[in-house]
């Protein structure tokens, strides 16, 4: 088909750029300029798509943003994208695109079977059936209702497409370049503010773009391409087209989404991220949203065909597209005349000018001398046409009738245009907090109280006259202009214009047909894309539902896609009439963002894949990968969690690396730990508040566990000290605590303790650590550290010294995790990698073998070692652990020692810390079983403990088990049960340690 | 996002600081002392104020510092910035219902 | 009252739908009655149900400031689970569960519950353990509950991106088959509905300024629309559970926060399961409508501004993307906020307070929707008994004084 109803000139477009497209399988060409709407109806296709609940055929009802039905599927594959309205789609090259939610075809839905049900199928009707059988809302009901919901697909491949984020700080953010935005702009912008322009169009100028105007003696378009030259000339503007702005947030934060390659042709796109997320900081804001258009509420109005006025506006004048050929309009203001008017330049008939009010302003002078009829004091009480409006039934209007009597006169047509007058786009307003009020004269909601430091121009703010959006612009850009610091040198601009005032309309919230509402077979639709009607509403009011919230959510008017833009108004208006309650009364809804849909990938921006969160590696982590390790995520580090060889099963290897540190030497990187550098003279006080145990006479070059609670006595991190001079510490911390940690400590010193002379410095990263455990590590490091007197004696565990170490200077830590004589070997964080090379090479002799976290837990559990986060979880006491030996009696305050008095905190019926030992020896419990004294009890069973960790020892040739138990310190020796999927485990209760209870390898090889 | 200004950093947004619940809520001298309840008042009750509150922030991915805030939790308007140790800012009455 | 069913609609079909009664009535406040609930979101409203059918009390009004349901009933994304960690959490989300699976029966109104299973996703070793541990307490508990590896969850919810090479990758979940999610306005409208029928007073645009004591108990209320006698008073105000309870000068240990939601426009159906990742901060279900329904962490700092700040969203989304990247050329097209009222433990309060006849039933923090059915009927025992039922006797206010916490926050997920 070709582009029959193209005009023969004008418009935002290039006829000599031909573009091929597809829909719904079928081969079309457009021009360049146009959307994929002007595109559909220049080629005299009405049908696009379906409503949500009775299949009824649907079309193109408006030219922007506010589209409530027009919603296709675009393109295939992994560039898919679903319930993109065709109002914003600009057309390009190959543009493929199809309806959604129709089976199979637009022009032949089974589901328009759902109409024959229309009567049942009222709003909440769900609420009031599909429960008997009880079973069968699962099994038959739900999966029905689930299967027809939604719209469009989602792709089924990840998408190609890349999305980047932005910020930026702006003197004065205006929001739509529409007159008023640009007279905002300019003004804003000669005072020397840095202005930022957000305009969801391809171009600027907003409604401007589908009227013809002159402005200070030029038409419109030129008038635009003035002020955009000036604007682009001054280096603190910025323009962003194509480029919505969809979040207004406290203290002027904004988001925009910038679409930067949607218009291309999907061959040009790569190179440059789809879209772009803008996050703005404004001084001072100007929001320049404009208005749009109401439909009127009539029997079946939802027909292909049906359009708002100034829609098929813009299709005629901006697009060079006449939506029909014998247009009726509907109308109760007006402004919409003009519609007429133009479409008539355009070479389409008016067939006549139905107008609901007796006596309409002078504009219908000038339509009748333009020879068009004019029905005062009308309505169109019926539609007819199936797949295209092919008629429309009028009546003279009966003031508070429920149904008109009147005589009804058919007149056929092909588009109904339709104007109930215009709504401002308050959208971003309330978003920003800012309160609505209904007013009366002008029949819409309006900006009232401001909370942020913004203002509102043109029609958003209820100036529906071109002149005033101007001056209301002009106005606008120079008080924020002053707001945000700027002196003014130029006066203020003062656009001369002539345009016909668009008047005010007569509110006309439902018109009713030859039967009441809500009788008979016609729809009253409110809201086109819920298929939500007037009777609906009203059955709604009947029920009870009376709030407006109540009445949205029962009737999901506002709900779809396009949150109610054109629907919720003209909902609201008819709560109004059916509560009899005036509008001020009824209340708005709340705007949420966004003001239009945002992809979820623009959202996300790059913070994807390794991106998403930083992955922090240790400055031997090449040895490691290189060495095949296999990794664990501990917090945001990358640990080697094991070292397999081949052919060894993950059991082998672990064997292998914990025999090794029991009978050679192991290595084990452990740099990850936190480390807290804390220095001053009240350093060993703040220790002795922090700390459970003592920490004053810990003598220098000595070394000290400490265990950490919150104020409610809980554990919350352990790690090592090490005195480093009589004033200076060194903290070692959990992994994933560090930094939690170090802002706990910083917490009390600023806040609590200020008179505390101490300062903590993070330096996790400053240092690499080393750690060689085994008997044979003296040995080894002895080789490395010729120079040190290694001995027992001269350096005993729990002490520290420095050193050279293969040459490098080193603090040695003589702690241990595993029991075996240990070595923890710090270097500058940058030398780790050398030293690691040099303790291998060292160690060969011994064999040496690296292992990774998880022999290290086992290498700790065989010593009964707790792990923060494995043997706790935030609801366990130094005491359950059995740890009463670290928790200072003779300290009179520290954290955590209040809380352990309280009732359920000292009751010696709590989980306490024990071993398990299985009756089989080779059966691992799982970590996380659950425990049982009972093993026959009835469920729910009463449990009295779990299994925190549990692995096969190697070196005991045997399970071992850590488990928090009831009262279990006293219960060493009972047997307990496991109950787990299809058996119970049987374990008898131990001590926690099992390996060296008597800590005689501590001193390793001397 | 909040926009708070750190005392020593100046305006910065709100993913450089960590919270840190309502303010003023000092450690007692000898907790020693307190009865179990009176415990539990400090370790769990809060005023949970609706309207203009005394809280804390830690400028944990900056300078370190923490400080107090008084922010309204209906409007999330900061209406003063404290450093610690220092007493909060008399808030005249028609500022702190804006 | 008339009951709802296809032969009803059928019926008034013919009639035009003109002769459906109210849902509830709207009365004029009496004087005085034996209870009066203070909010009518869904707890209060299940409350006010309970009280009537299963302890015959119905000289009870319901106190709502502004419309029914219209607090985090409206504001939640509607999951429905039981598996919880501690005895006393599977004690009272399981009898809530129960209550569930009946409940569009027992109130003749339907709420669609959804029983399409909850997964719980395990990304890192300590996960796992800590998944491990409540499918076991949960067995034991009698609260299904199953554990997936990896290629399980794959199986159940093919759309999980579960490569090994994710940043946080998939190690497994819990799962379990009867969560799910319910219409979260029914359940509101239809609690209320069935509280009206019984002859509860359901008074809508009634905001309490005032509760009145004489000698340390509760004689009624003062509202924007009078002084209301009451022999007992039971607050029911998530997202202004400290704001009442301070008009008796009970203060709690509650903080409030903004938590926010969103959904996406609807699309065809996708995900038949409702998925959550405590690790990365995002859960996911998509609703009967189409929507992708979305939640995320809470937001920081305290608030009563139903709403929090954008990051938040945008940081749930990368989440959501790591997890399903199929949903990136998916768009938002609703975000909204909540307040939350935060207990330290994670755990809610149903209790008797130190004013006699003043309850309160609160603290739900993000987990409060599914609850409603047991909420609910816990509370409306807690009030006619003077006294908890065995099921909310652990979440009583003394709990904060004797240390017996219950700690749902889940393993303090500390790597070592």
């Amino acid at each position: 088909m070709s582009r029959v109803n193209r005009t023969s000139a004008g418009g935002r477009v290039d006829r000599q750029k031909i573009l091929n497209f597809t829909f719904n399988g079928v081969r079309y060409t457009g021009i360049q300029g146009d959307t994929l709407a002007s595109a559909l109806l220049a080629n005299g296709v009405y049908l696009v798509g379906r409503s949500f609940k009775y299949h009824r055929p649907r079309g193109i009802v408006a030219a922007g943003a506010e589209e409530p039905g027009a919603m296709v599927q675009l393109e295939e594959g992994a560039e898919t994208q679903p319930n993109i309205r065709a109002t914003q789609i600009e057309l390009y090259e190959g543009l493929k695109a199809s309806s959604v939610n129709v089976w199979p075809s637009v022009d032949f839905d089974i589901s328009a079977v759902n109409g024959l049900f229309a009567k049942i199928m009222t709003a909440g009707f769900y609420n009031k059936t599909f429960m008997w059988p009880k079973s069968f809302w699962m099994k038959f009901y739900e999966p029905v209702i689930r299967r027809a919901a939604g719209w469009g697909r989602a792709p089924e491949e990840r998408d190609p497409d890349l999305y980047d984020h932005r910020h930026i700080h702006a003197d004065v953010v205006v929001v739509g370049a529409g007159p008023a935005g640009l007279m905002a702009a300019l003004e804003a912008a000669r005072a020397g503010a840095r202005v930022l322009v957000v305009d969801e169009q391809s171009e600027p100028g907003g409604r401007l773009l589908s009227e013809k105007r002159v402005i200070d003696d030029l038409p419109s378009e030129e008038w635009i391409a003035s002020i955009v030259e000036e604007l682009d000339s001054l280096d603190e503007v910025t323009i962003l087209s194509r480029t919505v702005l969809f979040g207004y947030y406290d203290q002027n934060y904004l988001c925009a989404v910038e679409h930067r390659t949607d218009h291309l042709p999907l061959a040009n796109r790569s190179g440059q991220a789809r879209q772009r997320t803008w996050h703005i900081r404004a001084k001072e804001v100007i929001l320049a949203t404009g208005a749009h258009e109401r439909p009127l509420v009539f029997a079946d109005n939802d027909r292909p065909g049906i359009m708002l006025a100034g829609s098929v506006q813009s299709y005629v004048n901006r697009y060079g597209v006449l939506p029909g050929k014998q247009m009726v309009l509907f109308t109760n203001n007006d402004g919409a005349y003009e519609a007429a008017l133009d479409m008539k330049a355009g070479g389409a008939a008016i067939k006549v000018i139905v107008d609901v009010r007796k006596e309409p302003g002078s504009v219908a002078d000038e339509a009748e001398a333009a020879g068009i009829e004019v029905l005062k004091g009308y309505a169109i009480t019926a539609t007819r046409g199936r797949k295209r409006i092919s008629s429309v039934e009028v009546r003279t209007v009966q003031k508070g009738a429920r149904q008109y009597t009147s005589a009804g006169r058919w007149i056929e047509c092909d588009l109904l245009a339709m104007s109930g007058g215009w709504s401002p786009v308050v959208h971003l307003f309330s978003q920003s907090q800012g309160k609505l009020a209904f007013n009366e004269e002008k029949s819409c909601y309006l900006p009232d109280k401001s909370v942020q430091k913004q203002r509102v121009a043109g029609s958003a703010g209820g100036e529906f006259s071109l002149a005033a959006c101007l001056n209301d612009g002009v106005f606008a850009g120079r008080a924020a202009a002053k707001e945000a610091g700027f002196l003014f040198k130029t006066p203020p601009l003062e656009p001369v214009v002539e345009a016909p005032d668009p008047g005010l309309p007569e509110p006309f919230w439902i018109v009713p047909g030859s039967v009441p509402v809500g009788e008979g077979s016609a729809k009253h639709f409110v809201d086109l894309q819920n298929d939500t009607t007037a009777a609906d509403i009203a059955l709604a009011t009947r029920e009870g539902f009376e709030s407006s919230e109540h009445v949205k959510r029962y009737t999901l008017t506002g709900f779809g896609t396009d949150q109610g833009k054109t629907s919720n108004i003209n909902a609201l208006g008819i709560l109004s009439g059916l509560l009899d309650k005036p509008m001020t009364d009824i209340g708005t809804t709340t705007f949420r963002p966004p003001y239009t849909p945002v992809s979820f990938g623009a959202l996300a921006g790059r913070n994807l894949g390794r991106w998403s969160d930083p992955v922090r590696v240790t400055s031997i982590h090449d040895w490691h990968v290189d060495n095949g390790a296999l990794f664990e995520n501990v917090g945001q580090w990358h640990r080697p969690w094991y070292y397999p060889k081949e052919e060894e099963t993950m059991q082998q290897s672990l064997n292998r690396e914990c025999l090794s540190v029991r009978k050679g030497v192991g290595v084990l990187d452990a740099s990850t730990l936190g480390k807290i550098d804390i220095k001053g003279p009240d350093a060993a006080e703040f220790l002795n508040r922090m700390y459970t145990n003592a920490w004053a006479k810990l003598g220098v070059g000595r070394v000290r566990y400490g265990l950490m609670c919150h104020e409610d006595g809980m554990v919350f991190d352990d790690g090592t000290t090490a005195r480093l001079a009589e004033d200076h510490f060194l903290m070692t911390t959990t992994t994933g605590n560090a930094a939690q940690v170090l802002d706990w400590l910083e917490d009390y010193l600023q806040t609590e303790w200020p008179d505390l002379k101490v300062y903590c410095t993070s330096v996790t990263e400053q240092w690499a650590t080393v750690s060689i455990a085994g008997p044979k590590a003296r040995k080894l490091l002895g080789k490395l550290a010729p120079d040190m007197d290694l001995s027992p004696e001269a350096f005993p565990f729990m002490s520290f010294q420095e050193g050279t170490v293969a040459g490098m200077e080193a603090r040695i830590f003589r702690i241990s995790f595993t029991g075996e004589l240990s070595f923890e070997i710090n270097v500058p964080w940058h030398a780790g990698h050398a030293l690691w090379d040099a303790v291998m090479e060292a160690g060969a002799e011994y064999n040496i073998t690296p292992y990774g976290t998880e022999s290290m837990h086992i290498l700790r559990a065989e010593k009964g070692f707790i792990i923060v986060g494995q043997e706790t979880d935030g609801t366990t006491t130094p005491q359950d652990l059995g740890m009463d030996w670290i928790i200072s009696k003779k300290k009179p305050d520290y954290i955590g020692k209040r809380s352990w008095s309280r009732e359920d905190t000292s009751s010696s019926d709590r989980k306490q810390l024990v071993g398990l030992l299985t009756e089989n020896k080779d059966e691992v419990l799982p970590e996380g079983a659950q425990l049982v004294f009972d093993r026959y009890a009835p469920v729910p069973m009463p449990m009295v403990g779990h299994v925190t960790s549990s692995y096969y020892s190697a070196a005991l040739g045997r399970s071992i088990a850590l488990a928090l138990v009831k009262g279990g310190q006293a219960k060493e020796g009972e047997v307990i049960f496991a109950p787990l999927e299809g058996k119970t485990v049987r374990a008898k209760i131990t001590g926690p340690v099992f390996y060296d209870k008597e800590g005689e390898k501590l001193d390793g090889e001397v | 996002m909040l926009l708070i200004k750190c005392p020593w950093c100046g305006e910065r947004p709100e993913t450089e600081f960590h919270y840190g619940g309502e303010a003023h809520i000092e450690r007692p001298e000898n907790p020693e002392a307190l009865s179990d309840e009176e415990w539990a008042n400090f370790l769990f009750m809060r005023s949970n104020v609706k309207g203009l509150f005394r809280e804390r922030w830690h400028h944990s991915n900056g300078c370190r510092r923490w400080f107090n805030v008084l922010r309204n939790t209906v409007s999330h308007d900061i209406l003063a910035v404290y450093r610690m140790g220092e007493k909060p800012p008399v808030i005249e009455p028609a500022e702190e219902n804006r | 009252m008339a009951r709802y069913s296809i032969y009803s609609i059928a019926r008034n079909a013919l009639k035009h739908h003109k002769d459906w009664p109210r849902q509830w009535r709207s009365p004029e406040p009496k004087p005085d009655y034996d209870v009066i609930i203070v909010g009518g979101g869904g707890h209060g409203l299940s409350t006010a149900y309970y009280l009537a059918k299963e302890h015959g009390i119905t000289n009870v009004a319901v106190l709502e400031k502004g419309w029914l349901g219209g607090g985090n009933t409206a504001r939640n994304t509607t999951i429905v689970r039981s598996n919880y960690l501690w005895d006393e959490s599977a004690g009272i989300y399981e009898k809530s569960l129960k209550l569930w699976e009946g409940l569009s029966q027992d109130i003749n109104y339907n709420v669609m519950l959804s029983q399409r299973g909850v997964l719980n996703l395990a990304h890192n070793l300590g996960d796992v353990r800590e998944g491990q541990r409540r499918v076991n307490a949960n067995r034991l508990n009698g609260v299904d509950a199953e554990w997936l590896d990896a290629d399980g969850v794959k199986e159940f919810c093919p759309i999980i991106n579960t490569s090994k090479k994710a940043r946080h990758p998939v190690l497994g979940a819990t799962l379990q088959r009867r969560g799910g999610v319910a219409r979260h306005d029914s359940v509101a409208w239809g609690y209320a509905r069935a509280a009206d029928e019984r002859g509860v007073d359901i008074i809508q645009n009634c905001e309490v300024t005032g509760i009145r004591r004489d000698e340390g108990k509760v004689t009624g209320v003062e509202t924007t629309r009078g002084f209301i006698g009451a022999k007992k008073v039971a607050l029911v105000t998530a997202g202004h559970s400290s704001v009442l309870a301070a008009m008796a000068d009970v203060r709690l240990p509650v903080e409030s926060h903004p938590l926010q939601a969103l959904v996406s426009e609807p699309i065809k159906p996708v995900i038949d399961c409702v998925v959550m990742s405590g690790a990365v901060h995002v859960y996911v279900s998509q609703s009967d409508k189409g929507e992708l329904v979305m939640g995320a962490g809470i937001d920081s700092f305290n608030s009563y501004g139903q709403r929090g700040s954008f990051h938040v969203i945008e940081h749930q989304l990368g989440a959501c993307l790591e997890l399903f990247p199929i949903f990136s050329r998916v768009r938002m097209m609703r975000s909204w906020g909540g307040i939350v009222d935060t207990c330290p433990d994670a755990s809610p309060i149903i209790s008797k307070t130190p004013v006699n006849g003043l309850y309160i039933n609160g603290g739900w923090g993000t987990g409060g929707f599914k609850a409603t059915p047991g909420s609910g009927w816990c509370f409306a025992h807690t009030v006619a008994k003077d006294e908890p039922h065995p099921l909310n006797a652990p979440f009583s206010l003394d709990r904060f004084t004797s240390g017996a916490l219950v700690d749902e926050h889940g393993a303090a997920a500390v790597a070592h």
